[in-house]
């Protein structure tokens, strides 16, 4: 996925340059979900108002891809994506609500998707248009809360819920296929009742028709997207590897990471 | 309580849309009430509390107030990270009611026990917890907060037949209640286990102890000033719950005690160590405690005989 096929890298690089000054990790966590976070946001209604959808960032140590969209998209000012990782932050390595553009906190893995039900229920009983969008990780669906929360959905027919999981195949340790295998996670979502579809997590306009196509309609079934996707993708050196999650750069490897993502010429 | 509960409830959600009830798939012969008369603000969310709690938070934020119902430790503990990340995090009103504090669920033995419940609950600093002493106090508290802004957790007992008289039914969020004047034992204790802590203080005044009991209802934030208007003259401080002792009632008595420079004995009357291995009633497992009222008296006038004659 490096070379000239990889897109949004102005807000790759703002990744990069956060992730450089704090000295932190969760680097390839956040390439992996930044196409398929701006893809959303780039549907997302009324980022503002109380029937706005919501977003839940459910793996939120890839929140440094949260923080480039919203700074794309002007929520967040330059300085305040400054402040991340910074003392006194609304701005930490997982969100925060305290964060205007925040509506839920999250951190453990597993929690995400119950609220994103629970909003998504309350918008069913109060007759709102709102729509739910919650993005899991693929070694995520490790916790068993998800599939309390994926059933839970499915008996409500909660068809104004759509999860988007960060298929890319690795988690903290290991690659997810040595530590808890999930084969074919599409039909497994599809067993718990959910309709799923897979698709390419990198490719922005296949994530945005996907999410148009969607039936939101009442007496329809809660929504998976199974986003494919390259762990540190368009960073070569990061591409699928597991030490990634948590390294930080070096001066090096900040240089070559930036050149990887200048623009094209 | 049970039936308490689900009363205020249903008084309360006449005039009230934004209350919804949820369960863990339990509250059977309990929470039919408010099921027939609002079917559509009913969840029976099945046997997931995790959801159920994560649920609540995301029903909150869109302007419902949850009332989340199960047996104590599956409601407390179970869930407990996930009210703790969620409805408390965020400051939302998720109400957790814990059925059956204690030994309640006695034969069911330890899984069903809520031991440490009051503990987990008090170290949120947003948690507002109630634990009532009968069904009366149990309705006026929860009609009484219907609107409170953050999130609760209730501790409640089944009993919806034995009324502590003196009580009278007060409920006053914060605070706590004094029974009896006498000043040589002070009996300060919470839940249903006070109606042993009122019998102790019966028998004590028979044998010619002047004693009172404070009945805690609120045990967070703390109700420090009535604690201390109720103790200061104390001569013995005498704490019972049926709890363990780090965390719950009598911790929090000695707190305030320390925290006020009051220089007055205390005595912690509770779960000594974890019952893991014996099951029985919810009277044999308070007696195995040393929490039935003779038990209370004996212990209280033992140490009473060793307290100092002339506080401070």
């Amino acid at each position: 996925m490096t070379g000239s096929s990889v897109t949004n890298r102005g807000m790759r690089r703002t990744i990069l340059r956060q992730a450089k000054r704090a000295k932190v990790g969760h680097i390839g966590s956040a390439l992996s979900a930044l196409d398929l976070v701006a893809a959303i946001y780039a549907e997302m209604r009324d980022e503002t108002g109380p029937d706005r959808d919501r977003f839940i960032l459910s793996n939120g140590h890839a929140a440094l891809a949260l923080y480039a969209v919203l700074h794309a998209i002007g929520r967040i000012t330059d300085a305040d994506l400054d402040t991340f990782a910074c003392d006194e932050s609304f701005l930490g390595v997982h969100p925060q609500h305290s964060l205007d553009a925040v509506d839920f906190t999250t951190g453990s893995l597993g929690h995400g998707l119950s609220i994103g039900a629970g909003a998504a229920l309350g918008a069913r009983l109060s007759g709102s248009a709102r729509r739910v969008f919650a993005v899991l990780s693929d070694a995520e669906c490790n916790e068993g809360s998800v599939w309390e929360a994926a059933m839970f959905a499915a008996q409500r027919g909660l068809s104004n819920l759509v999860v988007v999981i960060d298929l890319n195949g690795q988690q903290a340790l290991g690659y997810t296929r040595d530590v808890l295998n999930v084969p074919s996670m599409a039909e497994r979502w599809r067993a718990f009742g959910w309709e799923a579809h897979d698709v390419d997590g990198h490719d922005g306009q296949a994530m945005r028709e996907a999410i148009v196509r969607l039936d939101m309609s009442s007496e329809h079934p809660p929504h998976v997207l199974v986003a494919h996707t390259t762990f540190g993708c368009g960073v070569s050196f990061m591409e699928n590897q597991i030490p990634w999650h948590y390294l930080s750069m070096s001066d090096d490897h900040f240089a070559a990471a930036m050149a990887e993502l200048a623009e094209p010429a | 309580m049970k039936a308490a509960f689900v009363r205020a409830l249903v008084e309360a959600a006449e005039t009230n849309d934004r209350i919804v009830l949820l369960t863990g798939d339990l509250g059977f012969h309990a929470i039919e009430p408010f099921v027939d008369r609002f079917p559509e603000r009913f969840f029976n969310m099945g046997v997931a509390e995790q959801n159920m709690l994560g649920v609540a938070a995301g029903l909150a934020d869109s302007g419902y107030i949850p009332y989340c119902y199960s047996i104590a430790p599956f409601a407390s503990l179970r869930p407990y990270e996930f009210f703790r990340n969620g409805a408390v995090v965020h400051n939302l009103p998720v109400r957790v009611v814990a059925m059956g504090g204690g030994f309640e669920y006695g034969t069911l033995g330890i899984s069903h026990y809520a031991l440490e419940d009051i503990a987990v609950m008090r170290a949120q600093p947003r948690v507002t917890v109630v634990v009532p002493a009968d069904h009366a106090q149990a309705y006026a508290a929860v009609a009484a907060t219907i609107d409170h802004p953050g999130p609760m957790y209730f501790r409640l007992a089944k009993d919806d037949v034995s009324l502590l008289s003196e009580l009278d039914g007060r409920f006053r969020l914060g605070s706590s209640d004094r029974i009896g004047e006498g000043n040589a034992v002070t009996f300060v204790a919470t839940g249903p286990v006070a109606a042993e802590a009122i019998s102790a203080c019966d028998l004590l005044r028979s044998q010619g102890l002047e004693c009172s009991v404070v009945v805690v209802s609120t045990l967070n934030p703390s109700p420090t000033q009535d604690l201390v208007t109720a103790v200061r003259d104390a001569r013995l401080i005498v704490s019972v719950e049926e709890h363990y002792p780090a965390g719950g009632l009598g911790s929090l008595v000695c707190e305030v005690v320390a925290e006020s420079a009051l220089s007055i004995p205390v005595i912690r009357c509770a779960v000594s160590t974890m019952p893991a291995d014996l099951s029985g009633s919810q009277r044999s497992m308070r007696g195995l405690y040393g929490l039935n009222a003779d038990q209370l008296a004996a212990r209280a006038l033992s140490a009473f005989d060793r307290a100092p004659a002339v506080p401070r």
